[in-house]
């Protein structure tokens, strides 16, 4: 039994973003890894992170998205996030992602903070 | 003593098997919404339960290969909670070596991971872990807070 993610790329304003919708474990931050890098090996140095899809990450999965972060920064690029469950916002915070990483409401807001 | 009935019991036990700590979650998210948790709650019940057991998956070396765990609702109608053991038969370790993680060494860090107990301390109200030779019981507590499904 493996629960699979899914990943889909749109791009809203001019600005790459990622939705997920299912659990994001190893497997799963893979997925957003392989995404997200290309967005950034294309030369974009700024990236939304849509979750609403998603209900439950654990932190295996949230470990590769800590690289996607260190990568970002590396380039002094911008990572955000948008709809997250209050718990995954709140565990975000308990790891202190929140210092590393913008955190939206909504991705009208994602998109406007981090197109403006 | 009345206060610390026990009102219901669930355990099961779940091999160490990728995803598998979906299945304790799903048992976690039907005994918290059965003592009335709040969805906030219960999720933060749940991402905690998934926490403990990769932590066992991933670190006990357990030789039979399971993680036993117990679900229990305790109390009375006004002050009930909710008190989770994950326990594995595996090497342990001693939790006074366990570095806290801290996301400004993490970013530079080879090794990102080693986060789990970190965030099932953040979410539950009460955790304490037991860890020997013998293997390591995770026990964590969620209280109900005043007004049911709150």
């Amino acid at each position: 039994m493996t629960e699979t993610l899914k990943v889909t790329l749109k791009k809203r304003g001019g600005l790459s973003v990622i939705y997920t919708e299912g659990y994001i474990n190893n497997q799963g931050g893979e997925e957003i890894a392989k995404v997200a890098y290309r967005v950034l090996d294309g030369g974009e140095k700024k990236l939304l992170l849509n979750l609403e899809g998603t209900k439950i990450v654990n932190s295996i999965g949230i470990s590769i998205l800590i690289e996607i972060i260190e990568r970002i920064l590396e380039i002094e690029g911008k990572l955000g996030f948008c709809c997250l469950t209050k718990t995954i916002a709140k565990t975000f915070h308990i790891m202190g992602l929140a210092q590393y990483a913008d955190i939206y409401d909504d991705e009208a807001s994602g998109v406007a903070g981090m197109t403006g | 003593m009345a206060n610390h009935a026990l009102l219901r019991e669930v355990t099961l036990t779940l091999p160490m098997v990728a995803d598998m700590e979906i299945t304790a979650s799903k048992t976690a998210t039907a005994m918290a919404e059965h003592m009335g948790l709040g969805a906030d709650q219960t999720d933060e019940v749940r991402m905690a339960v998934v926490e403990a057991c990769i932590n066992s998956f991933e670190h006990s070396h357990a030789e039979d290969s399971r993680v036993y765990l117990t679900f229990a609702i305790t109390g009375d109608e006004q002050h009930e909670k909710l008190e989770i053991t994950v326990r594995d038969n595996g090497r342990g370790f001693k939790t006074s070596e366990v570095e806290e993680p801290k996301i400004e060494e993490k970013l530079k860090a080879e090794r990102k991971r080693g986060w789990g107990l970190k965030i099932i301390r953040g979410l539950m109200d009460e955790v304490d872990i037991e860890s020997d030779a013998e293997g390591t019981t995770i026990t964590m507590v969620k209280y109900r807070r005043a007004g049911r499904g709150k």
